[in-house]
């Protein structure tokens, strides 16, 4: 079917009176031109308007026709001529959507602005302090219960996220462990060999990655992997009002979803922070074998002389905190999801980049206690 | 650019039989694993009419709705819309049909990240060059259309209230004056007050629009408010298609046990 363009054209009879005649198509896909000419004229003679030559309409052109009608510069409507009861009908439809209450947004300095989303920034960020404290004391609290009665302890699903976050997780856990061993290997060579010292490399390899990197790499991963998985299962409960379904059912959100969470990581975090550890070690002893010829067997018997067991201590110590961390943020944050998508996403970022914050900066905590009492 | 907004009333399903054809369905199956849900499933929709989709529960209403706008690739199917047969559409042939229709999802499946002013233009944006002013403009008048405040267009869908939801969807959905309207249960989980405002909304935008309406719904009283031919679904196929009044003589177990239930004994009085 063809379109023929949205036309208007002015006739002035001969008493004087104008009559704005409007013919064509006038639907969505043609009335833009038109729409625009007519702003710019000024039709301040014309006395009626001329429907009789409309083609095809739709509301789109039947609102710029209804705007031409009703023009807001004069006080009375233009008088129709010619129009269907079609195109009355549809005229009396659009004009029923385009009666317009105007009000006004309140427009504010910008400097107020900056100050008002300031203020309410410190508001949240103090509120976001005070939440997460009273979440991790609902945590202990339902923590001491289940300890007072571990028949509460919901053991299919302690086993099934052990599962999720720790057997799931080894593969890539061990592998970046592995690297990150092999890059230290890597600079230590360099660097030490120009002190004639590249031997100390075993020693680098075996502190660098049993006190720092095999427990934070492994909480690093954790908090990018398992937290985010947390956020977007509890989130995704939320939205669906599952979690609203357990409270009214005399189930504990705390103890049914949080708490086998929270265990789950406190026991698999460490050993994953073991295997990180071990790969690591060989991934040191792999770039020294390489790199400088250091046989693994001599690497073994210099690290058992040089590295004490006290460095692998130190950093497994650090583990069962990250693991309250990961729990804790990953848990809270989906809590906190709303019924919307929207608030799914931000939440979810948010308890990854929390958590990641978190973690680096409870390491470095643990590094100036370890340094002012001497381990 | 095609346009065929056809303004009369072929509504009357006497008139409709000799009418243009807006959807024509033929051998259409879908199978989801060994669950067959169409059968050689075949329909034929006239322009300007409202048709009521209903049937039991899972007998795949919504599964129709969505082979025809190509949301499922069935298994076989030979659907044609205003005339052309889908599966043989280039790319540009397609939009221009996707851009005659309008749909409105049972949820409301509003953009969240969008205002409801923004997500009635957003088709707009996307197919017309209309300016960004009478854009605005077109998306407020779209808004009041459907029942809503004015204002409203400033909020997030997640701001709004069910009803406000499904009035919002119906605006996007007749964002570019659609010839044919989707709806797949308008009316779901409202309250009976609004439902019926709802219904006298879709009878009132169909007769000054000339729209045809595709509608899949539960509920009797849209039924009887707005449709002027019915199709039952059942195993697969269309167990009965027709005037309100004929389906009900439909001698079929399921049928009238629909109809002259206690639920729909009191939708007709």
């Amino acid at each position: 079917m063809s379109v023929s363009p949205a036309r208007f054209e002015v006739k002035t009879a001969s008493d004087g009176m104008q009559t704005l005649a409007v013919s064509g198509d006038w639907t969505i896909w043609t009335v833009n031109d038109v729409a625009e000419r007519l702003k710019a004229r000024t039709l301040a003679e014309a006395g009626s308007v001329d429907l009789s030559g409309l083609g095809t309409v739709d509301t789109s052109g039947a609102y710029v026709i209804d705007r031409l009608i009703n023009r807001p510069d004069r006080d009375a409507p233009l008088e129709i001529v010619g129009a269907s009861s079609k195109m009355e009908r549809l005229l009396g439809v659009v004009r029923e959507g385009s009666r317009r209450e105007k009000f006004d947004e309140p427009h504010r300095p910008g400097v107020i602005m900056l100050l008002d989303r300031a203020g309410r920034g410190a508001v949240d960020a103090w509120k976001e302090l005070l939440g997460t404290l009273s979440f991790i004391g609902e945590t202990m609290a339902t923590l001491g219960r289940l300890i007072i009665r571990p028949s509460r302890i919901r053991w299919t699903s302690v086993v099934s996220l052990m599962e999720e976050v720790g057997i799931d997780a080894l593969p890539i856990v061990t592998f970046l462990s592995f690297f990150i061993g092999l890059v230290i290997a890597f600079i230590g060579a360099n660097l030490l060999a120009m002190f004639n010292a590249s031997v100390f490399t075993v020693e680098l390899v075996g502190i660098g990655v049993l006190r720092e990197f095999g427990a934070v790499l492994t909480a690093i991963i954790l908090a990018g992997r398992t937290n985010s998985a947390f956020t977007a299962q509890i989130g995704a409960m939320k939205m669906r009002e599952e979690v609203d379904a357990m409270r009214v059912t005399g189930l504990d959100p705390m103890e049914a979803l949080v708490a086998p969470r929270l265990i789950a990581l406190l026991v698999m975090t460490p050993l994953l922070t073991f295997a990180a550890t071990i790969a690591g070690v060989l991934g040191g002893m792999f770039a020294a074998w390489i790199a400088m010829g250091i046989s693994p067997i001599l690497f073994i018997e210099r690290f058992q002389d040089t590295v004490p067991a006290q460095h692998f201590w130190v950093g497994l110590i650090k583990t069962p905190v990250f693991a309250m961390v990961v729990a804790l943020v990953g848990c809270r944050q989906g809590m906190l999801v709303e019924g919307n998508v929207l608030s799914l996403g931000q939440r979810t970022t948010t308890s990854v980049v929390q958590a990641i914050f978190l973690v680096i900066s409870i390491d470095a905590v643990f590094a100036i206690i370890y340094y002012l009492i001497d381990v | 650019m095609t346009m065929a907004a056809e303004h009369t009333g072929a509504g009357a399903p006497e008139t409709a039989q000799a009418a243009e054809l807006a959807i024509r369905v033929r051998n259409l199956t879908n199978r989801f694993g060994t669950k067959t849900v169409h059968e050689d499933l075949e329909i034929d929709i006239y322009r300007g009419e409202t048709i009521g989709i209903v049937g039991p529960s899972g007998c795949g209403k919504s599964v129709l709705l969505r082979s025809i706008v190509g949301l499922i690739k069935p298994v076989e199917s030979d659907i044609e819309v205003f005339g052309k047969r889908l599966e043989t559409l280039t790319r540009a042939e397609r939009q221009e049909i996707e851009r005659r229709w309008g749909v409105m999802f049972q949820g409301g499946a509003l953009f969240s990240s969008l205002t409801v002013r923004e997500n009635v233009m957003a088709p707009m944006r996307e197919h017309t060059d209309l300016s960004h002013e009478l854009m605005y403009d077109l998306a407020d008048m779209k808004v009041r259309i459907a029942g809503l405040d004015v204002d409203t267009g400033s909020l997030m869908p997640s701001d709004l209230s069910g009803g406000m939801r499904k009035r919002a969807a119906l605006a996007r959905a007749l964002s570019l004056d659609p010839d044919l309207l989707f709806l797949d249960e308008p009316t779901a989980g409202l309250d009976p007050i609004s439902a019926g405002r709802f219904d006298e909304l879709i009878r009132s935008l169909k007769e000054a629009l000339g729209l045809t309406v595709f509608l899949v719904t539960h509920d009797l009283d849209t039924l009887f408010a707005t449709c002027d031919r019915v199709a039952v679904l059942s195993g697969g196929k269309v167990l009965a298609i027709g005037p309100l009044d004929e389906v009900r003589e439909n001698p079929h177990p399921w049928i009238q046990e629909y109809f002259s239930g206690p639920r729909g004994r009191a939708a007709q009085g």
